[in-house]
């Protein structure tokens, strides 16, 4: 038997192993509380530090002290979302969320929505791009967020995050920028693009799960979605994850460097996948054809489901994702997939491949030729 | 491999290598249940003699469990009268096939369903004569 072949890097990254190392240089009786005046903590305060200049190096902000440490991309998106809107409800009462953000965008807004907040769902074209126009029209002087995703998890559609801050900020509104799957892997600037608040994942840069950060513009105020001490200015208290977070930082730097030739990289074996699994019958592309995450190729089959082929490609050896109803917690159609207009049945037969740094395009072969293999067997079965 | 994605032996067993797939030209009984927009279609074919389910054939549209249900549930009924095959339910093809994850039963209901479906038109069929 062949190898393993892992195409799920949105869903877990594996820790690089430059990272791992650098985490393990805190294995030696490093106990540092960033809160405590000893030198232990001193030295753990240093530590933050670093990491703070790093990842707001990877995302061009210019003041370190503009990032904040989180448990992950959930809890920045709750306190971007929630904590921004909350704080500035005397500004207006209205939101606006891209009609596919990842669900922990959706839930905090729906949360939003219950504590009296209008709530506008912002649309997408075929592609998945947002409509410029419809959110020019969505958002008004009493829209305190917007929130729309660098780029997107299921089908890999870059966002014009610039000409949506354009909009926002005419309007006096902030923006809020979920980068989870963007950042380290496309050019971010929260300078230059005009984003207010930006979600990062340490885990999608290649540093070890739970450990996220989130930029706030200076001078955007934010309040807390969960009370405790004071770290990381009161808006994620509790003591931090400061080996993660080291990792999340040594990930970042690493990201920011390599990026240019590791996302070239990465856009070859997206294109070959891409050029050889739409040569199949019945088989398309999902999302945009040019505008897309380099590491990211998605797609969907007619007259089957995606579950099936996730499973059927996982016993040939091959990790893939799915938006299937079937697979979600909900066993609801994907709201991505809906939203760009497919079908329910359409929306059912999909298969999402995003690469990392153990792919090549060497694999590309094996990959078409078991996805041709499973999608033969399940038409051989279906009703439809 | 067991336990991939909650699923037992079992069910990976029957998904991988599906028993009595495929189509009965001129039915004695046929039914179909799902819809796409819960994403599982499910129809199984039957023929009958002296009241005993001889051969039985589907095809599904659907998730791991779902093919796993199909297939277990021509297993159970093949072979068996009516009466008896009319009484297999969600559960004994669940229980056959080592259990489902939990929010995976309504599958379980559907392959139950498609086969009392056939056993009913075959019987409506019986009935006009």
């Amino acid at each position: 038997m062949e190898g393993r072949i892992y195409l799920d890097h949105a869903a877990a990254m594996p820790v690089r192993p430059e990272v791992l190392s650098f985490g393990m240089g805190f294995s030696d009786g490093f106990a540092g509380n960033p809160s405590t005046l000893c030198r232990e903590g001193l030295v753990a305060q240093e530590v933050l530090a670093t990491a703070r200049e790093k990842v707001a190096a990877l995302v061009g902000a210019s003041a370190p002290d503009s990032i904040i440490f989180t448990g992950g991309a959930t809890e920045s998106n709750n306190i971007a979302v929630r904590g921004t809107a909350l704080r500035n409800r005397k500004a207006g009462n209205r939101i606006v969320v891209s009609a596919i953000e990842h669900i922990s965008v959706l839930n905090p807004a729906k949360y939003l929505q219950k504590s009296g907040f209008s709530l506008t769902p912002a649309p997408v074209d075929r592609y998945g791009v947002i409509d410029l126009d419809a959110l020019g029209a969505a958002v008004t002087p009493e829209t305190v967020v917007t929130s729309v995703h660098y780029a997107n998890n299921e089908i890999g559609t870059v966002e014009p995050i610039r000409e949506v801050a354009a909009i926002v900020h005419d309007r006096g509104g902030l923006l809020h920028v979920d980068a989870t799957d963007a950042a380290g892997r496309i050019p971010i600037d929260v300078e230059r693009d005009g984003i207010d608040l930006l979600t990062l994942s340490g885990n999608q840069l290649g540093g070890p799960q739970g450990a996220g950060a989130l930029y706030i513009r200076p001078g955007v105020r934010v309040q807390p979605v969960l009370v405790g001490g004071g770290q990381e200015r009161g808006l994620r208290p509790g003591t931090e994850d400061v080996v993660g977070i080291a990792c999340m930082g040594e990930a970042a730097r690493l990201a920011k460097e390599e990026m240019p030739e590791e996302s070239r990289r990465l856009a070859a074996i997206r294109d070959r996948l891409i050029a050889g699994i739409t040569g199949l019958e019945e088989a398309y592309l999902t999302g945009h054809p040019t505008e897309r995450l380099p590491h990211h190729a998605s797609f969907r089959f007619s007259r089957i489901e995606g579950e099936s082929i996730q499973l059927a490609m996982d016993l040939l050896g091959i990790a893939v994702a799915t938006g299937s109803a079937c697979t979600s917690r909900t066993l609801e159609a994907s709201h991505v997939l809906l939203a760009i207009g497919l079908a329910h049945e359409e929306a059912h037969g999909s298969m999402i491949a995003t690469f990392g740094r153990g792919n090549s395009v060497e694999e590309v072969p094996r990959i078409v030729g078991a996805v041709e293999e499973t999608v033969k067997r399940l038409r051989a079965i279906t009703p439809l | 491999m067991a336990d991939q994605i909650g699923y037992s032996q079992k069910v990976m067993e029957h998904f991988m290598n599906p028993h009595n797939v495929g189509v009965i030209e001129n039915p004695d009984g046929y039914g179909k249940v799902g819809n796409p927009v819960c994403g599982d279609i499910m129809e199984i074919f039957i023929t009958v003699r002296d009241d005993v389910i001889e051969d039985i054939r589907f095809r599904t549209f659907g998730c791991g469990s779902a093919i796993a249900t199909s297939s277990m549930v021509t297993d159970m009924a093949k072979g068996k009268t009516l009466d008896e095959a009319m009484r297999i339910t969600r559960d004994d093809v669940a229980t056959e096939l080592e259990g489902l994850p939990p929010k995976k039963m309504h599958c379980s209901n559907l392959a139950a369903d498609a086969l009392h479906a056939a056993i009913e038109d075959y019987r409506e069929k019986q009935k006009k004569g």
